[in-house]
């Protein structure tokens, strides 16, 4: 970097254009109101041990309200491991020991007044291979609601069957089969049940866990699609392997590299000025 | 760049890349030389040489247009290979357009040669080899990806201005003395507007390379002194 160009370490992508040059490199690029989010998670210091080995190192990250943040990094990079601390999941390893902190709307999950499986509806999860439980379309979406004690009658819970499966873009194509079993559907649906299943009981974060690496390149986009619209009302955090796919869903995105959070930012930065290397050698596909 | 992709065949493709992006700026470095030899030396051969060479331009233009559509749309290239195909795609027009100036510069060379010379123009050829060395030196700042002479060709444009402001002063004089040169001294301004517009695609293609390297524009001001837009020169 010379002096001579003013190069700033400036996190701010969006700069007054005075050259015609940087007119054509802005245009286009999304809107970037990340930085101005609310911070609707809240990492800090999170360490993460698996009996005596560690996978998570020192990772601190904010994740902004109503926003898609993508996590991404090679496999056995810690991200999973990441997003499973966001609800707890990691709590039912035995051997696994989380320390640092983290919160939700500046409440600490792991706070031991916390309820687990209060958190766990607040904080819904979506895996990779769509896992519908083996029951009709209509109980996979009632089940959460009914538990938690969300709706009484018969009436409330079909309301909100039909809200959730209308939000997870599947009410046309299942609403005259709701009796059939979730698992009689097609793979991209039977994630749009899951999903649908996981926002009946109204929680505020929904964790993706690669949701389309079982789907096809039709199934996948319905699913981004969805991301899309979903976001306006929750915030969603997705791990992913397809770079693409971050780049297509996400506003903020974050890499990880041996437990290690190296970089996070605009996603539009990330994929094409990276200020890591690592990160730069990754997203390229080139040799760490 | 240091470290290769996994996949070999992108490294090659991208290579390959910017060689065709070299071939095309040597070819229209030597034609802008050849054109501004043509005008000084008054060789109207070597000005039809400069004139058919055009060709080979388009052709290397049209050959990586199609190169970089193809690496976008089968690679999805992120971060710096994203940024090197997206300057090869600008990059490449702005060659072309400094081989269509020189060919101009060119067919005007032939025109003017049917005419007596108007007087010894000495600004003209100097205009003429201060843009080749700036278009030589942007070139290879380009396959080097050299900031800093990126950036020194950038600010040398100032001095292409001023001399061509001068030179329209000059011209202008010359039509008001005689009018018999009002043909060839409009050709001459054509001819020096040609060559400023070509300094002014060296320092474009300068502001390229600092995306390509830094991955953000160069948001500096240049310096700018063409006032010929508003120069007036009164009659005696």
């Amino acid at each position: 970097m010379t002096e001579a160009f003013h190069v700033e370490n400036n996190p701010q992508p969006v700069e007054e254009s005075v050259s015609g040059m940087s007119e054509a490199v802005e245009a286009g690029m999304p809107e970037v109101d990340a930085a101005h989010a609310p911070t609707k998670v809240k990492a800090d210091n999170v360490d993460v041990f698996y009996a005596e080995k560690q996978a998570l190192f020192d990772v601190s990250l904010d994740v902004p309200e109503n926003q898609v943040t993508a996590l991404i990094g090679p496999s056995g990079c810690g991200k999973s491991t990441f997003l499973r601390c966001i609800n707890r999941m990691n709590d039912t390893i035995p051997i696994c020991r989380v320390t640092g902190d983290i919160t939700i709307d500046d409440q600490d999950i792991y706070d031991p007044a916390i309820d687990v499986v209060q958190l766990r509806a607040r904080v819904g999860m979506v895996f990779q291979k769509p896992n519908p439980f083996p029951k009709s379309i209509y109980e996979n979406v009632a089940y959460g609601p009914r538990i938690h004690g969300m709706a009484q009658g018969k009436a409330d819970i079909d309301v909100l069957v039909e809200s959730s499966l209308q939000r997870a873009g599947l009410w046309n194509e299942v609403k005259d089969r709701l009796s059939e079993s979730g698992t009689s559907l097609s793979g991209g649906q039977q994630q749009r049940l899951c999903i649908a299943r996981a926002i009946a009981v109204n929680p505020d974060v929904i964790l993706m866990d690669e949701p389309c690496s079982a789907l096809d390149p039709i199934a996948t986009a319905r699913i981004e699609e969805l991301m899309d619209e979903l976001r306006q009302n929750y915030t969603i955090v997705i791990v992913t392997h397809s770079m693409q796919q971050a780049a297509r869903v996400s506003q903020r995105t974050a890499f990880f590299h041996l437990g290690y959070l190296v970089e996070s930012g605009a996603t539009e930065m990330i994929f094409t000025n990276p200020e890591d290397k690592r990160t730069q050698d990754y997203i390229t596909g080139r040799f760490g | 760049m240091a470290t290769e992709h996994i996949v070999t065949s992108f490294d090659e493709e991208l290579s390959r890349l910017s060689d065709l992006l070299s071939r095309m700026g040597g070819l229209a470095e030597s034609q802008l030389e050849n054109a501004i030899e043509a005008l000084q030396k008054r060789d109207s051969s070597r000005a039809e040489d400069a004139i058919d060479n055009d060709h080979r331009i388009d052709d290397l233009h049209v050959e990586i247009d199609e190169m970089a559509i193809r690496l976008l749309a089968l690679r999805q290239p992120m971060a710096t290979d994203l940024r090197h195909i997206v300057t090869a795609l600008k990059v490449a027009p702005i060659v072309e357009r400094i081989g269509d100036y020189s060919k101009n510069v060119a067919k005007r060379t032939i025109a003017l040669n049917q005419m007596p010379p108007v007087k010894p123009l000495f600004t003209i050829p100097r205009m003429g080899r201060l843009v080749r060395e700036m278009i030589k030196d942007v070139l290879d700042a380009f396959s080097n990806n050299d900031v800093a002479m990126a950036r020194e060709v950038w600010a040398r444009d100032k001095e292409v201005d001023d001399m061509y402001d001068s030179l329209f002063r000059e011209l202008l004089t010359y039509m008001m003395e005689d009018a018999r040169n009002i043909t060839a001294c409009t050709h001459l301004l054509f001819v020096a507007r040609n060559i400023e517009r070509i300094g002014d695609l060296a320092t474009n293609i300068a502001e390229l390379i600092h995306y390509q390297v830094e991955g953000r524009a160069l948001d500096e001001v240049r310096p700018k002194a063409d006032e010929s837009s508003v120069a007036v020169v009164e009659p005696h």
